[in-house]
């Protein structure tokens, strides 16, 4: 852990720097620069237009089209389920559902991370001991009673439910990443000059720390975003998401139980694994372009490696 | 102290009421006799007195090392269901998280030293395993090793035609059954090791006593092993230790899919048949364990990176 404050130096310098300049297209540039930020940006573009375009295009992927089990064909090219749905239609439709949940559970936990984490850090005293005690108790639960006691307790089973148990279950490792730079941070000679100049804590807060941490709210973001996929994906598979939602998680939960594995009918369950690991990579390669573009030292690293070859 | 009271509250939020359901699957084997649900109600410390008189109760028993009868699988101590399946997935987690951190860390430290082809055309593979669901990929492997060419069993921990003793054939009954739990573990961790420990060898390659040591003209093997991959190596020191805490309860979701005895297949079992002692003991060596890799990691910290006893 000791090692993140480094990096978040490096990186926030080069980041305000950046923002300095406020020249869009040389961002742009960069960000083009970094073939896993293309790649990843672009996988995972197809799967937010299957999102937006494929429950209207598929409006009920639930229809009993073919034959029970059939495997992949022309006119199924995944094959169907054991009632005979296309496993097709539903892997574009659940799209939608996982995609959702990741994303507003994501946010939401990111946003509490940076309220618990920034705020604590910055107030200090009993108020920051209280809220990294707190951050530190969330850290130790496991999250699978948590998610028991609040999908009892609401009555609608469902995406809110599942975003808000997946979001209060997960806010605690990004708020504690979050409070170590903005720890550091707050020893600044910029924000000691602030400070001193008489600035009030909360617009050294949102002018001099916010921009400089941006780089690493938006990774946070993007790592919380991948666990709400997975949460959900592990949730809905031991059977404690709504059925009727349409998520991959929940196409896996019935495969399983459908006895997919042991008839053979792999076309059932490998799509929906296959577009979790897919949008989940897609993410990872973004928050990895990300680093290297913020991160200059590794840049650096990257650069040299040729000559220092020849060389040995 | 936190911990063990949300322990205690958790499980009781949950409608259901164990007797009921003990009393239930008592009745498929002729009636109870009467006065049974009292006697129950006191054997499963559930009676007398409200929430806070329990919960004093609780912590008595706890102090004294009791935790409860088990509902789930009546009228075993939940001390000894726990006992039962704690070996299973220590073991079985223990060694493939020992095993993919050695792995992943190596691999990782040969990634970042040197553009070896084969490692970075490895780069994605592991990005990609990162951003796999555990139980997808269980679920793969069962489909492939046990499916279809049949050389792994489909479920379970050892051969069920044999006494678990320390024996020979009990022994290697044991082994055969989780090698691919144990393969899934392995791969699903890997990547996540390898990355971390390549970013970490990439900055400190361009540390200034790196630089030395190659200017003083050490060998590239030397320089790794005694300068860059001992300081690169420090965080995933922490996290190796932080994810020894959650050997207990990181595979979860996968003891379902293999039908493993661990600790994971008999929450599972808790949860179902809301079974609050035998949850509330599984939640407690969950939390113990990972209390105890927090604090591990505290100490080991100050000892293995001396810079940061001086800042503390």
């Amino acid at each position: 852990m000791s090692t993140i404050p480094t990096t978040a130096a490096v990186g926030a310098d080069n980041l305000a720097d950046a923002g300095g300049r406020r020249d869009l297209r040389r961002t742009l540039r960069r960000l083009t620069s970094s073939p896993q930020m293309v790649v990843g940006v672009i996988v995972l573009a197809i799967f937010v237009i299957a999102a937006i375009v494929g429950p209207i295009a598929i409006p009920n992927p639930d229809a009993l089209v073919g034959p029970s089990l059939a495997p992949p064909s022309l006119q199924f090219p995944l094959g169907t389920t054991q009632s005979g749905q296309s496993v097709l239609s539903q892997v574009i439709v659940s799209a939608q559902g996982t995609l959702i949940v990741g994303f507003a559970a994501g946010l939401i936990a990111t946003v509490i991370g940076l309220i618990v984490g920034v705020g604590g850090a910055f107030i200090g005293g009993i108020a920051d001991d209280v809220l990294n005690l707190i951050t530190n108790v969330v850290l130790v639960i496991p999250a699978l009673p948590l998610v028991i006691v609040i999908s009892a307790n609401l009555a609608a089973k469902g995406y809110t439910t599942s975003i808000i148990v997946i979001a209060v279950t997960s806010w605690a490792g990004g708020a504690r990443v979050l409070r170590g730079l903005t720890l550091s941070m707050r020893s600044r000679d910029y924000v000691a000059a602030a400070r001193v100049s008489g600035e009030r804590t909360w617009r050294i807060v949102v002018v001099e720390v916010l921009p400089n941490l941006l780089a690493f709210i938006l990774s946070s973001f993007i790592f919380s975003v991948v666990f709400a996929i997975l949460t959900q994906a592990g949730l809905a598979f031991i059977g404690l998401d709504s059925p009727s939602d349409q998520t991959w998680g929940n196409m896996l939960y019935f495969a399983q139980n459908s006895e997919a594995l042991s008839s053979g009918a792999w076309w059932w369950f490998v799509p929906p694994g296959l577009a979790i690991a897919l949008v989940g990579t897609a993410l990872t390669l973004i928050n990895l372009g990300l680093d290297s573009i913020i991160n200059p030292k590794l840049r650096a690293a990257v650069r040299t490696r040729r000559p220092r070859k020849d060389a040995s | 102290m936190g911990a063990l009271t949300l322990n205690f509250f958790l499980p009781r939020l949950v409608p259901g009421d164990p007797v009921s359901i003990l009393i239930a699957r008592m009745s498929q084997n002729g009636a109870p006799p009467p006065g049974e649900r009292a006697a129950l109600t006191k054997l499963l410390g559930l009676g007398h007195g409200n929430l806070f008189v329990q919960y004093g109760q609780y912590l008595d028993q706890l102090a004294h090392g009791n935790l409860g009868i088990s509902v789930t699988n009546f009228p075993e101590p939940v001390t000894q269901v726990i006992a039962s399946g704690l070996p299973w997935t220590l073991t079985l987690v223990g060694v493939s998280t020992v095993l993919s951190f050695v792995i992943g860390t190596g691999l990782g430290a040969l990634a970042g030293w040197r553009s070896n082809r084969f490692l970075t055309a490895l780069a994605p593979a592991t990005t990609f395993l990162t951003a796999v669901p555990y139980f997808w990929l269980a679920l793969l492997f069962l489909y492939l090793f046990g499916v279809i060419w049949q050389v792994a069993p489909l479920n379970g921990g050892y051969d069920s035609s044999l006494i678990p003793a320390f024996d020979g054939p009990f022994i290697l009954s044991a082994i055969s059954h989780s090698i691919i739990p144990a393969l899934t573990i392995v791969l699903a961790q890997l990547g996540g090791w390898m990355l971390s420990m390549r970013n970490m060898t990439l900055l400190t390659r361009s540390e200034d006593y790196v630089i030395a040591a190659s200017a003083k003209g050490l060998t590239p093997r030397r320089i790794l092993m005694g300068y860059a991959g001992r300081n690169a190596v420090l965080p995933s020191v922490t996290g190796f230790a932080i994810s020894l805490g959650f050997v207990v309860s990181g595979s979860l979701i996968m003891e379902i899919v293999f039908s493993y005895p661990g600790i994971g297949y008999l929450l599972l079992q808790a949860v179902q048949n809301s079974d609050y002692a035998q949850m509330q003991g599984i939640f407690l060596v969950i939390t113990l364990a990972v209390l105890g890799a927090n604090f591990l990691v505290d100490i080991l910290y100050g000892f293995v990176d001396p810079r940061t006893r001086q800042s503390a």
